[in-house]
């Protein structure tokens, strides 16, 4: 076991553990926000650098600080181990520029986009991000992508966590999706367009943070706000068959697994499931889902918020100019 | 005249074959480490060398060897990093090219010394010709026994293979090396594990830089004793710098560590002084990701005192008036050079060269080089400075691997030292051609649009 300091809050947590799973153990503000780790998806984090925090004891045996901020997915902790998130400086300006990087190219259409209101990085951005963009170049686009006949790639909004990639290397033996090209050319891409074919591609879509992959069945049906997350479940020969069914009305408009508090699914679920199930027949409901994680489907997240700043037409600078 | 070890028979004609290079002298180490030493007497020498990663991290060799993880029934690896693309730096081609045995004699006995049974040399794609010269020299060494089964009668079997890199600066990062021998795309891994511990395929690695793995052949046949005599202080040995710029005589140097960087730049032996007798302006000691200096703080500290060719005199004053050996690609401008037209430059290339594993890295390097653009083209203002300070302030440190700071920290000390040379390109415009931007994002090819 080793004792961590995060934040002044002290935990005690298994040897092993990364800075952000003792974090979450502590729950509330002084977890760091991840955009690319994701607990159940092995070789996942340390790419997006949201989640970088200082620690200013390394341990009780080398009390030496750490130089830089680490990746708090992927560092490990050591016991007598301090850490600094929400009150290193350092760290908090470093996740604004994050921030801000991420959103450089991002198209920030999310008022058609079918991921807002659950939307990890319009979350990340609210809470971390500025008003402005200082950027005033024109965003890289791509074409729309279909993996398969009932997933969307809109590799326009894509942060490239990593995480779909993770997922089909985890349930596919051949190797049909990753990462083209390079620096702020890369992209997601199926290997020559190649159709992800498998029972659990979906998962796909539940992991993705951001608006990239989406699900066809769904789109453009409702905003999430709309609907009514519902647990229900039924039996499957192909996954444990627990699932949200999102209600609009008495209609099913889409499955999802089953999200925690850090919007991660508990259990995978398959593409049968997930996209041919779509009456209530189908479901034995057991009831309402709460929605623990602050976002916009937990109702008024953003009630307590600072109202943002005004600012005036010429305050803004002209593009053309 | 300067000590040469490393290029002393460099233009000897033939020195290319195995028979000349052996009637220099050649693979003497081996059969000195492998006859009359231990493994660990070998290593001992090459930390008694004090030696240090010539790559330009100057990390030192023997404590990094020492490091290496031994557990029983796994395979151990030495990787040689002759994925030289660093802006500036030319060194390791000029060694390899001059004298391929060098390097296999270097390797057989590094290898020797960390009980790798096979080795790499991961060599830059574009280095292609090169490829051809270092596998006729491991053919001549295989063919006289120094390489194979059972060397010199004794246990010790060695393998090397020369593997060409397809083309990615990033590939010379470490770990991003040892992704790309093992076939996948060249990424950076997380550290820890470092590649002493779970390397190349999860086994322990060493990666060494050309020029460290031919300095262990010295160091061996003449002890480290006496290698850690030649140079100043923790600067052991030789360094061979790759001139360039406005310099007279551009090319190769091997120098002693500790001779003043005013001799190397003006004396005849060296660069011979600036082209066309100009007035010097400034200079990047170690490769296009160290910190540019202007002439004042190249040729003496901020204390005053002349500024040396070793890892500690260069660094001394830290980012604030100093920079780094790095990797001893040492570039010279002239008076008429404009630093922020030259970044422009360096920052296109880190652009070009960012994997786009992590954000601040791969959105930083571009908006940067817009940035730039932008101020090249005539359309900067004062606040692009400000902001291009802000954006380096925001990569450097937060990546995965080192591509982050060497992106940054040229921006940041171009700035630092040479704020007047933006402003003037804000208010005189170079006349940059706006349609030569790079639109790989959408891609577009920039030469048919």
């Amino acid at each position: 076991m080793a004792k961590v300091i995060i934040d002044g809050i002290e935990v005690e947590v298994e040897d092993g553990t990364t800075i952000l799973q003792a974090a979450r153990s502590i729950g509330g503000e002084v977890t760091p926000p991840a955009m690319c780790y994701y607990t159940k998806l092995e070789g996942s984090g340390g790419y997006c650098r949201t989640c970088l925090v200082e620690v200013s004891k390394g341990s009780e045996k080398d009390p030496r600080p750490m130089p830089k901020l680490v990746p708090s997915c992927r560092t490990m902790v050591q016991d007598g181990m301090e850490v600094k998130n929400t009150t290193s400086e350092r760290a908090l300006e470093a996740r604004k520029g994050v921030v801000e990087m991420l959103l450089v190219n991002h198209p920030l259409d999310c008022p058609v986009c079918d991921q807002a209101g659950e939307c990890d990085l319009q979350d990340l951005s609210y809470d971390h991000g500025g008003y402005n963009t200082r950027s005033e170049f024109e965003r890289r686009t791509f074409e729309k992508q279909d993996i398969g006949d009932k997933i969307q790639l809109h590799m326009t909004r894509c942060i490239l966590c990593y995480r779909c990639v993770k997922v089909a290397d985890q349930i596919t033996d051949g190797r049909v999706h990753g990462v083209i090209n390079r620096g702020d050319a890369a992209e997601i891409s199926t290997y020559i367009k190649n159709a992800v074919d498998n029972d659990f591609s979906g998962n796909m879509i539940d992991v993705c943070p951001v608006g990239a992959l989406t699900d066809k069945t769904f789109r453009f049906k409702s905003r999430v706000w709309f609907t009514k997350p519902m647990l229900a479940h039924r039996d499957c020969d192909k996954c444990s068959g627990k699932t949200t069914i999102w209600f609009k009305g008495d209609d099913v408009l889409r499955v999802t697994g089953r999200k925690d508090e850090w919007n991660e699914v508990e259990e995978f679920i398959c593409n049968t499931c997930r996209f041919d199930k779509k009456k209530v027949s189908d479901w034995t409901i057991e009831g309402p889902k709460e929605v623990s994680r602050s976002s916009v489907i937990s109702a008024n997240k953003y009630k307590n918020l600072e109202k943002p700043k005004e600012f005036k037409l010429n305050d803004i600078k002209r593009l053309d100019s | 005249m300067g000590k040469k070890i490393l290029l002393e028979h460099a233009e000897v004609p033939g020195i290319q074959g195995y028979e000349v290079y052996r009637e220099k002298g050649g693979y003497r180490s081996v059969e000195k480490a492998l006859k009359t030493m231990s493994a660990e007497q070998v290593v001992e020498e090459v930390k008694t060398s004090g030696v240090r990663g010539r790559g330009g991290a100057g990390f030192p060799a023997g404590m990094k060897w020492s490091f290496l993880a031994k557990p029983e029934g796994v395979p151990r690896y030495l990787v040689c990093n002759a994925d030289e693309s660093e802006p500036g730096t030319f060194k390791d081609r000029y060694l390899m090219s001059k004298i391929p045995h060098l390097l296999i004699e270097g390797m057989i006995t590094a290898s020797y010394a960390l009980g790798a049974n096979t080795s790499y040399i991961y060599i830059r794609g574009e280095y292609y010709y090169l490829i051809g010269i270092l596998e006729k020299a491991i053919e001549e060494a295989y063919a006289n026994g120094w390489l194979g089964k059972n060397i010199l009668g004794t246990d010790f079997s060695h393998d090397l293979y020369v593997h060409p890199g397809a083309g990615a600066y990033i590939c010379g990062e470490e770990t991003a090396l040892l992704e790309s021998l093992e076939g996948k795309r060249g990424n950076p891994r997380m550290k820890p594990p470092f590649p002493a511990v779970k390397g190349l395929y999860d086994c322990p690695t060493v990666v060494n830089n050309v020029e460290t793995i031919a300095a262990v052949v010295p160091i061996i046949n003449d002890g480290g004793e006496a290698y850690a005599n030649i140079g100043i202080g923790r600067s052991t040995g030789t360094k061979l710098i790759s001139a360039s710029g406005h310099i007279k005589k551009p090319g190769v140097y091997e120098v002693e560590m500790g001779l003043p960087v005013e001799e190397f730049i003006y004396s005849d032996e060296y660069c011979g002084g600036i082209l066309n007798d100009k007035k010097l302006k400034a200079v990047v000691a170690g490769g296009s990701s160290v910190p540019i200096l202007p002439a004042d703080l190249i040729l003496t500290t901020a204390n005053g005192e002349p500024r040396l060719m070793s890892y500690e005199s260069l660094s001394d004053g830290g980012f604030q008036t100093g920079t780094m050996l790095g990797s001893g690609g040492f570039i010279v401008m002239d008076e008429t050079t404009n630093i922020a037209k030259n970044l422009y430059n360096f920052t296109r290339f880190y652009h070009h060269e960012s994997c786009g594993q992590c954000s601040p890295c791969r959105e930083g390097t571009a908006w940067m080089e817009k940035i730039l653009h932008k101020v090249l083209a005539g359309k900067g203002s004062m606040e692009d400075i400000d902001l291009l300070w802000d954006i380096q302030t925001k990569i450097d440190g937060n990546t995965i691997c080192p591509l982050g700071e060497a992106a940054s920290w040229p921006v940041a000390s171009a700035i630092r030292h040479f704020r007047q040379d933006f402003e003037e390109l804000v208010k005189n415009p170079a006349g940059l051609d706006e349609t030569r931007y790079y639109y790989h994002c959408n891609n577009i090819n920039p030469e048919v649009a």
